[in-house]
């Protein structure tokens, strides 16, 4: 939480007024009880009935300026709550922007959202609730001590009494309380994750026949959260009478006292009054300040939360001062690459050498967990290799900028990922100042001309949010115009075609060939049809290359090629 | 926003118990958090009619809530007591200081009276608190326990409901049911039930009990009331529009959020991120202006009230110094009268606020007793046959089906699969080949005629019976949060690490397990997104494998694997479907041409069945599908 303060530094002029009018508020606050002494001291005892009446109209004054006070403080607390969640929410979204694909595994796609959505909104919320209460409650407790002290020093002995007591009652409920809060929302999740997974994997579940294994898991979290539930609010039972309590004596306590003082002639009955509000006052911003205790570390899971993604530097930056590239165009070349993801026990690259030029087409293929994917995420540097080097346009992928470098890349990802806009939109992901004719080129080469002519509003029709609108097909065939309208030097496809029928697929590499003459091709492919007539063909197996070379020469020198060959044609086929 | 991430609960949301933020703390200053003020409430369709079953939950806890009540009401009564005793001891000593100060002999504040005031007093105290304890502490057991059962019920009618329930919902709806909206009643009952009965008792008491200070100034104090709730209407209803603009803007947020994190590498690939963090500025900008708005008026609720109280104060103050001047009143019910006075706002806000969050409680009650009165599965017959050895001959005898009563997919279907047989289904996607696995499993219910296994309709054998003779792997990869140990051993329980292994390595997957962090003790995460997509489904292999039945379900379990690793699959599936009955639906042809079987699937319907020489004889649909194949490769052949 402390980490997060630096964010309200550019509002400390606006903080600083707000604690100014809060203090006024405090103290007009404090002083209604003063002049209402004096009504009693002054107006009752001497029968002064027009000073009373004027006495009267100052406390409205003074009421009034403090509704002021307060409204003007809203208004500034609001605007530094909600201007604190903006720009912390705008420095976690960039930060997060700047993660390579290893953050984004190490952390975690789904707690990143959450991170920068619903952890945010919760320190925000908290920003504005100590911003509307806690500021005020210290000022209101220092104010209602001095006039309490001024009113009657001996009097306020009481409250060196009761204080430490309330203090210490709101700390030991909170040491307690803190911990059982804490489990009981471990317990809610726990609960809500069982539920969740059974109702994802229902069809699971009730072909194994584990119904009454799951209901038993869930009644034992159901129990284990309402066994916590309880017992969080049988110890909040405990902390509002008791407070109440003591409160209540604090006031018998005045009275007597008080009693014995007015006897003695040293104070006032109005003094008196006065003062039982003062201790009202002081008790409750003590119980304001206990909140405080309560909040914050229900924000500071946030916090941590918040402050880890600020702090993860991304693993992959750029040179500080970048190789300008070679003349060389498009040549992509491993030499000797090792890779681990972190904490595996095996390497998923090992000793990878090859090299794909210009105007030919490279094919890659191996069986689940080769290591395919892996491979061609090193090429736009989506991740560091452990040894050796890739090459793009003969320089090292780690001194260029990653900007140069995906430049020159056209990914085309296994699985198709459409934003929500149009389709031009989504095509122009690709490159934004392509003109609409540049867009139709584009999706003509990737077979998506006829399918959008078919929809209603064709290239202006919106995607949804995932694409959850068009087919898989249709969707594979969109990314592939998105990448192809970069026309870059490299292509890159990941598997990009599974979607597709025979037909459409043939269709399209065809096309791609056309449009692609120049440019080096590598593409990760299942279907052996696809791969066959592949200029090289690398098989990947377990990590490791197991052969290189065309079709044929495989089929005679690569057993594990000639297994995936079979095990997709039929002898006929193969003929 | 998809409904799996609006599922997901903010942490330290509104939970259970007095923190959940909207119980408005009361104080004599107020000023408490009113965090659900201004926000609009949801409202249920049949108030009334819900409000009582929700009221048959908590009669079998009558006798405590009746406690409750009157444990309730004891305490408000005596604190609402209390300020008119300390008014009593605050003119005694008025009244003896006057005398002094007139120096009338032998005049002296009673201090015995004041004591037995102050004695009282404290007893009145204690017992407040008392009683205020006992209550809070037997409604915590009473609203929790009933919690509890309602939970229950839902987890157990969730059991009971059929799969088409599932089918036509989507997660986050039916989640969204079992946790928002009970947590929802869970704090209602928790706190707002007795909070009601407490201000209402109080708004009641200090009304009379200010009645019988002076009529007068309870006629200023009540005057002040219309005042109050025009300011809290007025601000409220401005509020919420700016609540409604900044939930959209944050729904418009983490829409964004969500598609640029979960298409990270697109954006990295293609260099996008500027691009991104502006339109994430632009929303944010506007999400800043609604959210300041809204926080605004909400804010200034407080401190208005705050005004309103205190002119009432004021008045209090002023008319009853000059009334005590005129010796109509006595100078301590003056401080009694402002003790209440100021104690009769707080209440009424309260009240209006309650009100609000009955409504949504009714409203959330009311969307959990739906999901309870949701049709059932038919129960499992009693006299249910048992099969001991089963050989796993599985027919269809005249079965017709439809998801919808008007639209029936199947007339009349026949087949039949004889013991250790292969019937492989075949079709294009949404050809409905899912549908026999729901039939097969008694997921769905046959509309006419009728499954049998081993001779016995599959209506007489006990659901967990029947599901125990198959073995099935399915499209969809579902895993649970736990390790890869825990579920491969969820086939069969009380597997031994060593079946584990051995299942994982016949599914081809104990290589890859061994390549993880911790190997079998590799913890998946909710999602299982540390997994490939293959990688889950060789797992869901292992699980059937481990689990040894008598019948085999395999749904496209092979088409997220690619086809040299489907080779080694099928080579265990093979050694594994010996003996065994198995349905095979797939889309490549090539791994079911050896099946005894061959039912061809199109819009829901079986179109021909047969073996694969039979069907290309046939040259029909199949033989059309088949040849697709190869006229693919063709084209292949020729484009490239």
């Amino acid at each position: 939480m402390t980490k997060l303060v630096r964010f309200l530094k550019p509002y400390s002029l606006v903080l600083t007024a707000v604690v100014i009018l809060v203090f006024i508020q405090s103290i007009t606050n404090l002083y209604l009880p003063n002049l209402n002494s004096d009504i009693v001291d002054t107006g009752v005892v001497r029968g002064d009935t027009a000073y009373i009446w004027r006495t009267g109209g100052w406390m409205l004054l003074v009421a009034a300026g403090s509704a002021i006070a307060a409204v003007v403080a809203a208004y500034l607390s609001s605007l530094v709550a909600a201007g604190f969640g903006r720009d912390l929410r705008s420095r976690v979204f960039s930060r997060v922007e700047s993660f390579s694909l290893h953050e984004f595994d190490k952390i975690g796609t789904a707690t990143l959202i959450t991170r920068t959505t619903n952890d945010i909104t919760q320190v925000q919320m908290v920003l504005l609730i100590m911003l509307r209460m806690m500021i005020g409650a210290p000022i209101m407790a220092a104010g209602g001590i001095i006039m309490a002290v001024s009113k009657d020093a001996e009097l306020s002995l009481v409250l060196v009494v009761v204080l430490p007591l309330l203090v210490g009652l709101i700390t030991f409920v909170a040491g307690k309380g803190i911990p059982i809060f804490k489990a009981l929302q471990v317990k809610l999740d726990r609960l809500n994750l069982v539920l969740r997974e059974n109702l994802t994997g229902i069809r699971v579940i009730r072909a194994f026949d584990r119904v009454d294994h799951e209901r038993r898991r869930f009644q034992e979290a159901n129990r284990d959260l309402t066994q916590t539930a309880i017992r969080v609010n049988q110890l909040m039972a405990v902390m509002m009478p008791t407070m109440m309590l003591v409160m209540n004596f604090t006031m018998v306590a005045i009275v007597w006292f008080g009693g014995v003082r007015i006897e003695g002639g040293h104070m006032q009955v109005g003094d008196m009054m006065a003062f039982i509000q003062y201790a009202m006052q002081i008790m409750w911003s003590m119980v304001m300040m206990s909140m405080m205790f309560i909040m914050i570390p229900r924000a500071e899971a946030s916090a941590v939360r918040i402050n880890e993604v600020l702090e993860t530097v991304p693993e992959i930056s750029d040179p500080v001062h970048p190789s300008p590239a070679s003349g060389r165009h498009g040549h992509v070349e491993f030499q000797d690459v090792t890779f681990s993801y972190p904490g595996a026990e095996q390497p998923a690259l090992s000793h990878i050498s090859f090299r794909a030029d210009p105007g030919q087409v490279t094919a890659i293929i191996g069986g689940t967990g080769s290591g395919k994917s892996t491979l061609i995420s090193l090429i736009p540097r989506f991740y560091d290799v452990g040894q050796g080097k890739v090459l793009v346009d003969g320089t090292d992928v780690r001194d260029m900028t990653q900007e140069a470098l995906r430049a020159r890349i056209g990914f085309v990802p296994q699985k198709a990922i459409l934003f929500t806009g149009s389709i031009t939109d989504n095509i122009r992901h690709g490159k934004e100042d392509a003109s609409s004719e540049e867009v139709r080129q584009a999706a003509v080469t990737a077979q998506a001309a006829e399918f959008i002519a078919g929809m209603k509003d064709g290239f202006d029709s919106p995607i949804e949010q995932g694409g959850s609108n068009v087919s898989g097909g249709q969707k594979q065939r969109l990314s592939i115009a998105r990448a192809l309208i970069r026309r870059p030097e490299v292509y890159v496809f990941d598997d990009s075609f599974s979607a597709l029928d025979f037909k459409t697929d043939a269709r399209l590499r065809a096309a791609l060939r056309k449009e692609t003459a120049e440019a080096t091709v590598i593409i990760v492919a299942q279907r052996v049809s696809t791969v066959m007539d592949a200029d090289q063909i690398v098989v990947l197996d377990d990590g490791r290359i197991a052969g290189i070379g065309n079709h044929k020469d495989l089929m005679n020198t690569c057993a594990v090629y000639r297994e995936i060959v079979s095990s997709q044609l039929s002898e006929e086929e193969l003929a | 926003m998809s409904n799996e991430r609006s599922e997901r609960r903010p942490v330290g949301g509104p939970g259970p118990g007095p923190m959940g933020g909207r119980g408005p703390m009361g104080g004599p200053m107020g000023g408490g958090p009113m965090g659900g003020m201004g926000m609009p409430a949801q409202k249920a369709k049949d108030f009334k009619g819900t409000l009582k079953r929700l009221m048959t939950y908590l009669k079998p806890r009558t006798p405590q809530l009746a406690a409750i009540f009157v444990l309730a009401i004891l305490s408000t009564v005596f604190s609402i007591w209390s300020p008119k005793i300390i008014g009593k001891a605050t003119t005694a000593i008025f009244t003896g200081a006057i005398m002094k100060m007139k120096h009338v002999p032998g005049a002296a504040i009673d201090f015995h009276y004041v004591g037995q005031l102050v004695l009282f007093l404290a007893g009145l105290y204690i017992l407040s608190a008392l009683f205020g304890y006992v209550q809070q502490l037997v409604m915590a057991g009473v609203a929790q326990q009933t919690v509890f059962d309602m939970r229950q019920d839902v987890d157990e009618k969730l059991a009971r409901l059929p799969l088409k329930y599932f089918d036509s919902r989507t997660h986050g709806e039916i989640l969204s049911r079992v946790t928002n909206d009970i947590d929802t009643i869970s704090t209602t009952l928790q706190q707002s039930i007795t909070q009601l009965v407490t201000s209402l008792v109080t708004i009641l008491g200090v009304v009379v009990m200010m009645l019988t200070i002076s009529p007068l100034m309870t006629l200023i104090t009540i005057i002040t009331l219309p005042l109050s709730v025009v300011v809290t209407v007025g601000v409220a209803k401005r509020s919420q529009v700016h609540f409604a603009a900044q939930q959209k803007e944050l729904g418009l947020l983490n829409g964004h959020v969500e598609e640029m994190f979960t298409g990270h590498k697109v954006v990295k690939a293609f260099g996008h991120e500027g691009r991104s963090i502006a339109e994430f500025d632009r929303i944010n900008g506007r999400l800043f202006d609604a959210a300041w708005r809204a926080q605004f008026f909400s804010g200034v609720i407080m401190p208005l009230m705050n005004l309103v109280t205190n002119i009432g104060y004021v008045l209090v103050s002023v008319v009853g110094g000059i009334l005590v001047t005129r010796r109509s009143i006595e100078i301590g019910d003056v401080q009694a009268f402002i003790q209440y006075s100021r104690q009769f706002a707080m209440p009424i806000t309260q009240t209006a606020n309650i009100a609000n969050i009955i409504q949504s409680t009714v409203a959330a009650a009311e969307r959990v007793f739906e999901l309870l009165d949701e049709p059932e599965e038919a129960p499992d017959r009693a006299d249910a046959t048992v099969l001991t050895a089963p050989r796993g001959e599985v027919r269809f005898e005249h079965v017709r089906f439809g998801y919808k009563d008007d639209v029936i997919l199947m007339q009349d279907m026949n087949l039949e699969a004889r013991p250790g047989q292969t019937v492989a289904i075949v079709g294009p996607t949404g050809a409905g080949k899912t549908t026999l696995v729901n039939l097969l499993m008694r997921f769905y219910e046959v509309q006419g005629g009728r499954i049998t296994v081993d001779g016995t309709d599959i209506r007489d054998l006990k659901r967990g019976d029947l599901h125990r003779l198959f073995g099935m792997v399915l499209q969809d990869t579902w895993l649970f949060n736990g390790t890869i140990r825990d579920n491969i051993a969820y086939g069969k329980e009380g597997a031994t690490d060593e079946q584990v292994v051995q299942a994982a390595r016949a599914a081809h997957a104990d290589h890859f397990i061994r390549t993880l962090p911790d190997g079998y003790n590799t913890v998946l995460n909710e999602e299982a997104s540390n997994l490939s997509q293959g990688q889950k489904q060789l797992l869901t292999i292992a699980r059937a494998l481990l689990a040894d039945p008598a019948i085999l379900i395999l749904d496209e379990a092979t088409s997220s694997v690619d086809t040299r690793t489907e080779v080694h699959i099928q080579k265990a599936m093979t050694e594994l479907m010996k003996g065994r009955t198995s349905f095979v639906i797939a889309h490549r042809l090539s791994t079911i041409r050896d099946a005894d079987l061959i039912l061809v699937m199109n819009q829901g319907r079986v179109v021909e069945q047969g073996t694969h020489r039979q069907l290309l004889a046939k040259d029909g649909f199949y033989a059309d599908l088949y040849n697709s194949q190869f006229s693919g490769a063709d084209l292949d052949a020729e484009a490239v």
